[in-house]
């Protein structure tokens, strides 16, 4: 089990769901200079939106009903993130930065509590509907059925963002209102719809990844938004903010350490004491820290000073 | 006939600090009229207002007879009225093409867009002859004419040009200079804000003379080039 090939693959299946989850955290700091705070809930948002659609057809084949789930977890979690958008950071622009910080981190308590106070039974953790099938066996690796949906999906969603974001009028519009949002508007772009268009898709991406969570964990939960926000945003500034091919790259570098981490750290010697999985976390900020002192910008992100 | 762009009585404030203090002008369509005065006068505050970037206090503002403080910045470029701002903000990590395309971000055909990049690879062959690089690779100057060409790129009606030969060598603000004349052959209708009022004036049909907030003088652009009070606040003579 503690095999390399192993190793890998678990760590680019959570590096998928931590790539998927930072495209939103990084698109929308792009545009805004906003941290997002309540991203990591609006990720559990969509995790719940997909359990729901389980729980109105307990009897329909999975397979059958995936494409129903995904598309009610990007629903609820683009209507959440444009919400919060529209009606908690619009108005705050302008604003002292702290504001609208203060803000997603309150509107992050709420959402949560929202969904604990009143989503059926979710004071506990939810069992989501799980595939059945043998795992494939991929260079020496076995990989469960239920997490292939996130290594299917998210370099879809990578490939569908990039053509956006390069051949699109709107996608246009993005890179100029993320370099300078007044010329942007000399141009003719409608800032504010861009504005709006980056958190929904950075709310779709975490409905998306949150339904590859729910698979390859088994359960979701109304905490779970928490941890994984956090190595999302992690992962995002890892790959450098703003970038949206960062935040992917960040996100699998970041699984991938700590699968590794987890693995093979107690074999170093004098570190028998900090491998295994508890220690993952404090080593994935270890190699935040020693990224960000060699490369201030991240992974692929460009200088301050480039960015007039 | 009713002008282009009437502007009346119109007051723009950044907090409690009055920047533009109830100022009127218009521009006819063909003309070249500019605004001069010295640095913090009001220029900027005004083609910004006019653009829809900055909110008025009061006034009132019509462009080819439309209230222009209903619409929204973006709505204004599509109504046709052009603006190359001070400092030229060119996207500097966008190719000098994408920068030209994204001054045809509003228009639907694709052909005459093709047509009017090459337009401005004529007016400005520097620019294609580097269209593939990244547009904070170029000079001030050749990264003012990339800004007039972008504005150009929406085929306005009117193009506001803000201090178009700031920061420039004498060289590179001759040929701006002449570019502007060459525009304004073709027709073009232009509101350039200058502090080299010498070479504004010269070119001017119309010309405004701006001190904190206030319009404080007005006349054809020779009136102004022979005034005695503009000679010696702006053209440096005692
Ligand atoms: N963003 C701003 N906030 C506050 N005051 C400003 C701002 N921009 C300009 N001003 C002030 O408004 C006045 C007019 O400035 P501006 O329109 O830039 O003048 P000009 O373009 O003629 O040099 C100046 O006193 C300037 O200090
Ligand atoms: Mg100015």
């Amino acid at each position: 089990m503690n095999e390399l090939p192993q190793q890998l693959a678990n760590g680019l299946i959570l590096g998928a769901m931590y790539g998927l989850i930072a495209v939103g955290y990084t698109m929308v700091y792009g545009i805004v200079q906003l941290i997002n705070f309540a991203h990591g809930e609006i990720f559990m948002i969509g995790g719940f939106g997909a359990l729901t659609i389980h729980l109105w057809f307990p009897d329909a084949p999975l397979l059958a009903l995936i494409p129903l789930m995904i598309v009610f977890a990007v629903i609820c979690s683009v209507a959440v993130g444009a919400a919060a958008e529209r009606f908690a950071y619009r108005p705050l622009r302008g604003a002292p930065r702290l504001a609208p910080l203060i803000t997603a981190i309150g509107l992050s308590l709420v959402l949560q509590q929202a969904i604990w106070k009143w989503y059926p039974d979710a004071t506990k953790d939810q069992p989501f509907p799980q595939f059945e099938g043998d795992p494939l066996s991929f260079l020496g690796a076995d990989i469960k059925v239920n997490s292939l949906f996130i290594l299917i999906a998210a370099p879809i969603c990578m490939i569908a963002l990039g053509y956006f974001v390069n051949k699109t009028r709107a996608g246009r519009g993005m890179q100029a209102t993320a370099q300078d949002p007044d010329t942007a508007k000399l141009m003719g772009v409608n800032t504010d719809r861009i504005i709006v268009m980056a958190f929904a898709i950075g709310a779709a991406f975490a409905a998306i990844a949150a339904v590859g969570y729910g698979l390859h964990q088994g359960q979701v939960g109304y905490l779970m938004g928490l941890i994984m926000g956090l190595k999302a945003f992690t992962a995002a500034v890892l790959g450098g903010i703003g970038n949206i091919y960062g935040a992917m790259l960040g996100g699998i570098v970041l699984g991938l350490a700590e699968a590794l981490a987890t693995g093979y750290m107690a074999d170093v010697p004098g570190m028998d004491l900090f491998g295994g999985g508890a220690w993952k976390d404090v080593w994935a900020f270890v190699l935040l820290i020693v990224v960000l002192l060699v490369r201030p910008q991240g992974l692929l992100g460009e200088r301050v000073a480039d960015r007039a | 006939m009713t002008a282009l762009l009437e502007v009346e009585d119109l007051k723009v404030a950044y907090g409690k600090i009055e920047a533009v203090k109830g100022i009127s002008f218009s521009v006819e369509a063909g003309q070249v009229v500019t605004l001069i005065g010295t640095n913090g006068a009001g220029k900027t505050t005004t083609l910004r207002t006019l653009s829809g970037l900055l909110k008025p206090l009061s006034g009132s503002i019509t462009f080819d007879g439309k209230p222009l403080r209903k619409y929204r910045a973006d709505q204004i470029v599509a109504l046709g009225l052009a603006h190359s701002p001070e400092g030229r903000h060119i996207f500097p990590r966008m190719t000098i093409e994408d920068n030209l395309r994204l001054g045809a971000y509003l228009r639907d055909d694709k052909e005459d867009i093709l047509k009017d990049i090459q337009a401005a690879y004529d007016l400005f062959p520097i620019l294609g002859e580097r269209r593939k690089q990244a547009a904070g690779t170029l000079s001030g100057g050749e990264q003012q004419m990339l800004a007039m060409g972008r504005a150009m790129m929406c085929r306005p009606k009117l193009l506001m040009l803000d201090e178009p030969s700031m920061g420039l060598s004498p060289i590179m603000m001759q040929k701006i200079m002449e570019t502007i004349v060459e525009l304004k052959s073709r027709g073009t209708t232009i509101l350039l804000v200058e502090q080299n009022a010498q070479a504004a004036l010269s070119l001017a049909d119309q010309g405004h003379v701006m001190e904190v907030g206030n319009i404080v003088l007005s006349g054809t652009g020779q009136d102004l080039l022979h005034d005695e009070s503009v000679r010696k606040a702006y053209l440096g003579e005692d």
